[in-house]
């Protein structure tokens, strides 16, 4: 196998992988660019996938058919910001810790989707598949460049490229505009931007409900793009693995995309090693632990410090000096 | 003439104290207004009510003639109050002028809009003097310029009532001169100015008039000129202050602390104490003069073996304890009543009873082969208690419930029960009311008298003066000087401590 | 005992009981939504639980990982600490008792059971070692670095059952008799449910948490370093060793978890696809027993029960069991927030106190 049709193999299988976690990853920098600690994204993700699950199968059932899952996880965004909601609320307004509540974010999301499953589907621990999801495409004009449309731009989803595209965008709003320089105030000095008459409350409700939001896509995404059905094993770490890339990518959106995308590849290498060569030989478990393993590792600032913002995970008190 | 603000008969008060009863500020047009007191009088709440961040439970505010309602610092920003705080609210990783437009940014379509942010930075700079980099970020300024950003952000939102809480704690000689020059300047363009303050030397170089609080009340308001410092200082302490507190006699013994050429590195790896020499004989109190950042809170940790030493020896009793752990010069017969009580002195959410165990627990009665014993340590606590007069309801309260004077008072019994033949005080009376600091004064004295040998660190010229049989004034890391406080006087050490050893002997 | 008694500060225990009360209500209005009986539902799982002899056994048999779980986190929050790895370190013991079990069998039982116990233990605490060094050293933060050795005690674990001791049925092979808790003698007085001796390593860990932190210098110096680095510091602790100190030993407690259900419950380990649930459940335990050896007891017998009485509930209401996990979440919400409550509020009248 030549080291091209390796490239053909490996990038577009990253690329499917990592949308999910970069959607997921650039909602953590919010969050958490605000102040608000978020271990709940892993929730998040399941409420999203959820959410597309059941979403797709009504919409195939009204009759929207191939536009069934771009609608889902429009709903599916939605749905990840209400649930959010309960994490600001518990965080922000009630001071709880911030870990705390992101726990039981996740113990909540899990429970609540797999009882609705239930609930739903007569008593079955999984939906049935979803008949419409995003598939793997050719891009048209992109697709045919020699040499670079068979790696980038052939058997990929859409939703990849969208993902890319949302980095930037989240990118230029947290650092080109007025409300991403609030935003960020707030998550390293609450009381100095409280007394420029800064709502530090509003900002960082805001800034968990966007976490909330793209969670709730990216969990969507996985679903419609890689799983297909939901059940208790479909997210399974996902969320965690974007919240390591948010981290690996130093809390900025467009180092959490790189993180997303490098971890994207560790799980591309994982499923498509056996595939190719040399790597074949290699112990799948290598590729499974990579991200985890290079995550505490750039924690410990071998590679250049990761520092949090300063406010992170510190409930703010109004007033309080 | 017209006032700029008035407030009227403002009460507030949290749960256990009247924090502002029936306070009437009025601070005219054009004028630098002083509002003295000590720590802990009242001041701060009075303008965080002022500027939004609190209200009062009772009372009327006017700005300009007109009555207003100032719910949040939203509202005192449109009403052209700006607040230059105490612990500068700057963003650390922003820049300047990113700082300076927070919360107010030139933008189009909600699109930053820098160039003009910068524009702006330097604009306002130029017209007020104040120099500043706008590029820059605010970590990597001096703390005199990060000031005057603080200054420039409440420029820039048109405030011309400007209220500087304490703004020379954190300022060296030359930078709090410049500072009093920009004020002066500030006033000339029309402003007024509040400026809130517990050194009397500022009052009177910078001050139009002055207000007096004392306990949440005022005391008396007049102009500079119909006052002068004895007065206020009486006024804001509420009776004569004594003035002869150390009229015990001198005897010292052999050294007990001797450092030698000590040289110790800041996380910047700056020498921030430079070849300092010193030493401290029993029965003597030497105090530590200087402003505040030269040096005096790594050379007190070098010595408590919480900092390492670079280069140079400490030496405690006769033993090398340069580099040591900080329990093996525990137990050297070191003593230290850390500046920082709260954080560094107790372990707030320790009952009284461990917090006064927090030295010895792990020693013999407290402990025997890592088993503790409650008994004993309820025992000493409450010995300790009673000996120190400790307000506490028991042992088992916690040390958090406790008021500062309590607090220190904790510390204080837990460092001498040890009866060490060296005690380190930084800034041991900071925040406390008179009571409390005439009982850790005596406390100081009282260990003198007994042969020990007291090194005593504080910003307090008075408290140096008052207590100290020697004063080493540092700056930058070295002692300059080391004179008598019965032949000094406030202006040769201020002269000293900002670095004027020729003028100082020549004054 | 009678200071023991006097210290309860009443004020404090009501809220973990308002909050399993309002934990609960929150279900009972859900399944009201879903169209279920909320009173045939609880009823259900009171009268399994305290009627029949198998969930009982079962509901003890429960309790056992999750007390030492919930000890685990407590045992770290203590000390400042939150340890969300237990998960980790808890497949982490389970495996390596099972392992040591195997591989030494043939050793009489009264080595080779404690032995494979301490070495379950011991390998759990080896799993938190690490966080903790990196905290200590480096100032990684503890709860993201746990989080991500429980992906690698994830992945690893079942790379090593798969290639080292794999047998039929995705799992391990069966452990000796000789390093079983396993007990016909509990098995028949509880109508054959899965209960092991393993409890009583359960209530030894709870009593040797609470001498070590409150009897002996070593809890001393890790309970001031939880509240106050600095003071600590100060005081001529090692910040730093205590932070590892307190790691390793929680880890230890969730590392016999793991051996309680590999030597106990299940004689075997299983290739895992996700987490048992357990090490997550003892945050709740932890939180919900306010961090103390007995709070944990109690709240691990709440959420057992709640657990194993959720079958019963599944067959007699129909409400799907993953509802008590809504529940628990619940209860974890409740018992956060209304800590903030409480804090504002001591933190308001200390605030105007000093001011």
């Amino acid at each position: 196998m030549s080291f091209f049709q390796v490239l053909t193999i490996i990038i577009p299988s990253t690329l499917l992988t990592a949308a999910p976690l970069i959607f997921t990853s650039l909602g953590g920098v919010f969050s958490e660019r605000s102040g608000v600690v978020n271990i709940g994204l892993e929730g998040l993700m399941w409420v999203g996938a959820f959410t597309g699950a059941v979403a797709t199968l009504f919409l195939e059932h009204a009759g929207v058919g191939a536009a069934s899952p771009w609608i889902a996880i429009l709903i599916a965004a939605a749905a990840g910001g209400i649930f959010s909601l309960i994490h600001a609320v518990v965080s922000i307004s009630f001071h709880a810790d911030q870990t705390v509540s992101g726990v039981a974010l996740n113990f909540l999301a899990t429970g609540l989707t797999i009882y609705l499953v239930k609930m739903i589907y007569n008593g079955q621990g999984q939906t049935p598949y979803i008949a419409n999801n995003i598939d793997k495409t050719t891009i048209p004009v992109l697709g045919h460049i020699p040499f670079i449309g068979p790696i980038f731009f052939q058997q990929v989803t859409y939703t990849s490229y969208i993902a890319i595209l949302f980095a930037f965008i989240c990118w230029y709003i947290l650092f080109k505009t007025t409300f991403g320089l609030r935003l960020r105030a707030v998550g390293e000095h609450p009381e100095a931007a409280d007394t420029l008459g800064i709502s530090v409350i509003k900002l960082r409700y805001i800034g968990v409900m966007i976490s909330g939001v793209l969670g709730g896509i990216g969990g969507a995404v996985y679903l419609v793009t890689i799983t297909s059905n939901f059940n208790i094993s479909t997210i399974a770490g996902q969320g965690f693995l974007a919240l390591a890339a948010m981290i690996f990518g130093k809390w900025h959106p467009i180092g959490a995309m790189l993180g997303s995308l490098f971890f994207g590849f560790a799980q591309a290498l994982s499923i498509t090693s056996q595939q190719i060569p040399y790597l074949d030989r290699l112990p799948s478990v290598v590729l499974m632990i990579a991200p985890y393993v290079l995550t505490l590792i750039v924690l410990t600032g071998f590679v250049g410090k990761a520092e949090p913002p300063k406010a992170d995970g510190v409930p703010y008190f109004k007033g309080q000096r | 003439m017209a006032y700029a603000i008035e407030m009227k008969h403002i009460r507030k008060a949290f749960p256990g104290i009247v924090a502002n009863d029936n306070i009437t500020l009025q601070v005219k047009e054009g004028e630098i207004h002083a509002l003295f007191g000590e720590n802990g009088a009242g001041k701060s709440t009075l303008m965080n009510i002022l500027f939004g961040l609190y209200q009062p439970d009772e009372g009327e505010i006017y700005v300009h003639g007109e009555k207003v309602k100032i719910t949040d610092p939203n509202d005192a920003n449109r009403l052209g109050i700006g607040m230059v705080h105490q612990h500068f609210m700057l963003v650390d990783k922003f820049t300047v002028a990113e700082n300076i437009i927070l919360g107010k940014e030139p933008s189009h379509l909600g699109r930053l809009n820098m160039a003009k942010a910068v524009k702006i930075a330097r604009d306002l700079s130029d017209k007020y003097g104040l120099d500043i980099d706008p590029l820059k970020k605010v970590e990597d300024i001096s703390v005199g310029m990060q000031q005057r950003v603080e200054i420039l952000k409440t420029l820039y939102r048109g405030s011309n009532i400007l209220i500087f809480d304490e703004p020379t704690a954190v300022l060296t000689p030359i930078e709090i001169k410049e500072l009093i020059q920009i004020m002066k300047r500030l006033v000339s363009e029309g402003k007024s100015i509040i400026l809130i303050t517990h050194k009397l030397k500022e009052i009177f170089e910078a001050c139009d008039s002055v207000t007096v609080i004392r306990r949440g009340k005022v005391i008396d308001s007049m102009a500079i000129a119909d006052t002068n410092p004895d007065d206020l200082a009486n006024m804001m302490v509420g009776r004569k202050v004594n003035t002869q507190i150390n009229n015990t006699a001198y005897e010292p013994k052999g050294k007990v602390l001797d450092i030698r050429d000590l040289t110790v590195l800041d996380s910047r790896r700056v020498k921030v104490v430079n070849h300092l020499s010193l030493s401290v004989h029993g029965g003597e109190i030497l105090g530590i003069a200087g402003v505040d950042g030269n040096g005096q809170e790594e050379l007190v940790e070098a010595i408590a073996g919480l900092r390492k030493a670079s280069s140079g020896t400490i030496e405690i009793n006769g033993q090398d304890m340069t580099n040591h752990k900080g329990r093996k010069i525990t137990e050297n017969g070191f003593g230290y009543i850390p500046e920082d009580r709260q954080k560094d002195g107790l372990v707030l959410d320790f009952t009284v009873g461990e917090n006064l165990a927090l030295q010895t627990y792990y020693r013999k009665p407290f402990a025997s082969s890592g088993i503790l014993h409650p008994k004993v340590f309820t025992q000493q606590a409450k010995q300790l208690i009673e000996e120190f007069d400790v307000r506490t309801p028991s042992e088992r309260t916690l040390a958090r419930s406790l008021s500062g004077g309590n607090q220190q008072k904790v510390i204080v019994a837990r460092e001498v029960s040890r009866s060490p033949q060296l005690l380190v005080a930084a800034q041991p009376t900071r925040g406390l009311d008179i009571g409390a600091i005439e009982f850790i004064h005596g406390k100081l004295l009282e260990e003198k008298q007994m042969g020990k040998a007291v090194l005593l660190v504080s910003f307090e010229l008075d408290e140096v003066l008052h207590l100290s049989d020697r004063i080493a004034v540092i700056n930058e890391g070295r002692i300059i000087d080391i004179v008598n406080p019965k032949e000094t006087n406030e202006n040769e050490l201020g002269l000293l401590m900002a670095g004027h050893k020729k003028e100082a002997h020549q004054a | 005992m009678s200071t023991w008694f006097r210290k309860i500060n009443w004020l404090t225990l009501l809220i973990p009981v308002i909050s399993v009360f309002l934990g609960l209500l929150c279900g009972a209005v859900i399944m009201l939504a879903g169209g279920y009986n909320p009173l045939l539902a609880y009823g259900s799982i009171i009268q399994s639980i305290f009627l029949q002899p198998y969930y009982g056994g079962e509901t003890i048999r429960a309790m056992i990982p999750l007390v030492l779980s919930g000890l685990a986190v407590a045992f770290a929050f203590r000390t400042g600490l939150f340890n969300i790895g237990v998960e980790g370190q808890l497949m982490a013991g389970w495996l390596a008792s099972v392992a040591c079990a195997i591989e030494l069998d043939g050793l009489p039982k009264v080595i080779l059971l404690p032995l494979s116990i301490i070495v379950g233990g011991l390998v759990g605490g080896l799993w938190s070692f690490l966080p903790g060094l990196l905290k200590a050293r480096f100032k990684v933060h503890e709860v993201i670095s746990t989080i991500m050795m429980n992906y690698i005690a994830l992945y690893s674990t079942a790379y090593i059952i798969k290639n080292f001791l794999y047998t039929e049925g995705e799992r391990t092979p069966t452990i000796p008799s000789s390093a079983s808790l396993a007990s016909n003698f509990l098995a028949t007085i509880t109508q054959g449910s899965r209960l092991h001796w393993g409890f009583i390593v359960a209530i030894i860990a709870v009593v040797v948490m609470w001498f070590l932190l409150w009897r002996t210098t070593m809890g001393f110096e890790l309970r001031s370093v939880g509240f106050s680095p600095d003071a600590s510091r100060y005081a001529g602790m090692n910040v730093s060793r205590n932070i590892i100190l307190s790691m390793t030993i929680s880890g230890v407690f969730a590392g016999l978890a793991g051996a309680m259900e590999g030597l106990g419950t299940y004689q075997y380990m299983s290739i895992m696809s996700s987490f048992s649930g357990i090490g997550f459940n003892g945050i709740a335990v932890a939180l919900l027993g306010m961090n103390t050896p007995i709070g944990v007891v109690l709240s691990g017998a709440l959420f057992a029960g709640l657990q194993t009485g959720g079958l019963t509930m599944q067959s007699v209401a129909g409400v799907p069991t993953d509802l008590i996990q809504v529940v628990i979440a619940l209860i974890i919400f409740f018992v956060g927030s209304s800590y903030a409550i409480k804090w504002i509020w001591l933190r308001m009248s200390r605030k105007g106190r000093k001011s």
